[in-house]
């Protein structure tokens, strides 16, 4: 073990710390106004706004991140009928692909978390709103949506956990986050287990981080609850 | 049940590794990348083909050796060599110091200067330079071509591939210019079809080989053949430092095949010239 190596590294890979958080901060909250809209659209009685919604969950789920990374970032990139549009602006960043991408999937799953959630609103409780005279607006803001929350947190706490792994993926499109780093830095000293280890370590800090804060909303949350 | 798995695998990888430090050489593994057309490609029907297969193939003859091709990503391709993944690596790699602080080479079996590529109608295309760039020379005119090449270059989106010679070139060379890093050639060359690159460090058959298939139309060569120095000492197998038993059948294998035209013929094919050392 050189752990001369593992020190010196440790100094490159936090370099790539702020663009992993900068990518999973973003494609999160993005993605968690997607998720919402998705759910709603999910749980519609209309079949007409709850199938595409059914198709994008199941689209996004059912195929692996890797494979969509690389159809929107190499496979997009083959139609001139894009390259020649203003579209390409966009696509030609592998920033903007790493972040859509991830985007996208974190839309997808908590998606089907957030239904979950309005699904296990009790009736009474909706019932209880409309014989006061609550619009269903006002019912989804007021009701559905602060219990939907609560139930919601602890799965939604796992799915934020999963993209901070997934982020690592963004490293073959050329973006050097904390994977990206470490990779380089193994192509040129050959030690895989060291500088891997150093940043599994360091993933694992971030993790324990938003594990202890998502526990806090959660506490938060339940607070005056049996 | 898993655990089991695990000591049953821990065993056979053991039992390999102390078979293959015994020294019988009957078989060898040869580790390769299938990424790098034309030295070492997967065809469509999903088979190693190339240059170096076909040579590792004659070699591996020569040596009275069975041959066993292993595929492996180029980013981990000396770290396998050394866990004893394989026993060689053939996979278009140059003789170069850095590397050889982690394993050893056969000698030369081929050799090929880099040299850049961008897109046509790009207006590097019509850059002018010296014809070669012999990084071995030092006098000033070594420098001025790469004065040249970084003026030009100022800014501009370069692509290399990770933990190659021209990497390092890259690097050392041309600090002007803003570094993109692939883990394959195939990768970089899609992107400097699509224009998210402008230009692109390589082996010059290799991207000869892109241009031939219809995404790689467009791609067009600039600036001068670039050797010698941090570029390395040519292409060899890659072979662990205690193993010198088998560097010693490799050079021999190869000193037999370049005098019988056999590296010739070969090259010739894949490359359409001689790139025998």
């Amino acid at each position: 073990m050189r752990f001369e190596l593992m020190y010196e590294s440790f100094f490159k890979i936090i370099k790539g710390i702020p663009l992993t958080l900068e990518v999973v901060f973003l494609s999160t909250i993005l993605g968690l106004f997607f998720a919402i809209i998705v759910a709603l659209m999910r749980v519609s009685k209309n079949k007409f706004i709850s199938n595409p919604a059914y198709y994008f969950i199941y689209g996004i789920r059912g195929t692996p991140l890797l494979l969509q990374l690389y159809f929107i970032y190499y496979g997009i990139g083959q139609f001139s009928v894009v390259r020649e549009s203003f579209l390409w602006v966009l696509f030609k960043e592998p920033y903007f692909c790493g972040i859509l991408t991830l985007t996208l999937s974190t839309a997808a799953y908590s998606a089907e978390i957030i239904r979950g959630g309005m699904q296990s609103v009790g009736p009474g409780y909706i019932e209880a709103g409309s014989s006061l005279g609550m619009s269903k607006m006002l019912r989804l803001r007021k009701i559905i949506l602060p219990i939907t929350i609560r139930q919601a947190l602890p799965a939604y706490g796992n799915e934020i956990i999963l993209m901070v792994k997934a982020s690592s993926l963004i490293s073959i499109v050329t973006l050097m986050e904390i994977t990206g780093i470490a990779r380089t830095i193994i192509s040129k000293t050959y030690a895989p287990v060291e500088i891997f280890i150093v940043a599994g370590s360091i993933y694992l800090l971030i993790n324990f981080i938003v594990t202890r804060l998502i526990k806090f909303a959660e506490n938060r949350l339940n607070q005056g609850q049996a | 049940m898993r655990i089991f798995k695990f000591f049953t695998t821990l065993l056979i990888t053991l039992s390999l590794s102390s078979f293959a430090l015994a020294g019988d050489w009957s078989k060898i593994r040869i580790g390769t990348e299938g990424a790098y057309e034309p030295w070492n490609y997967t065809n469509a029907a999903g088979e190693l083909v190339g240059a170096e297969i076909d040579l590792a193939r004659d070699l591996c003859a020569r040596m009275n050796a069975d041959c066993e091709f292993v595929q492996q990503d180029w980013d981990g391709i000396i770290p396998a060599l050394t866990n004893g993944k394989y026993d060689a690596i053939m996979a278009g790699m140059s003789i170069t110091e850095e590397r050889m602080k982690t394993i050893s080479f056969s000698s030369a079996y081929m050799t090929e200067p880099a040299r850049m590529s961008t897109v046509k109608g790009s207006p590097l295309t019509t850059l002018s330079t010296a014809k070669n760039l012999n990084l071995d020379d030092d006098s000033g005119a070594t420098k001025g071509t790469i004065g040249t090449l970084n003026a030009a270059l100022k800014g501009l989106r370069i692509g290399v591939t990770a933990a190659t010679i021209h990497e390092d070139f890259a690097n050392t060379h041309l600090s002007s210019a803003e570094l993109k890093i692939y883990p394959t050639q195939d990768e970089m060359n899609l992107d400097l079809s699509a224009g998210r690159i402008d230009a692109a460090l390589s082996d010059i058959g290799t991207i000869e080989a892109y241009m031939g298939t219809p995404s790689g139309a467009n791609v067009a060569f600039f600036g001068p053949n670039i050797f010698g120095g941090l570029l390395g000492e040519g292409v060899g197998a890659g072979i662990r430092q205690e193993d010198s038993d088998l560097k010693a059948m490799f050079d021999k294998a190869i000193a037999e095949a370049a005098a019988d035209g056999t590296i010739g013929r070969i090259s010739t094919q894949y490359f359409g010239k001689d790139l025998a050392p």
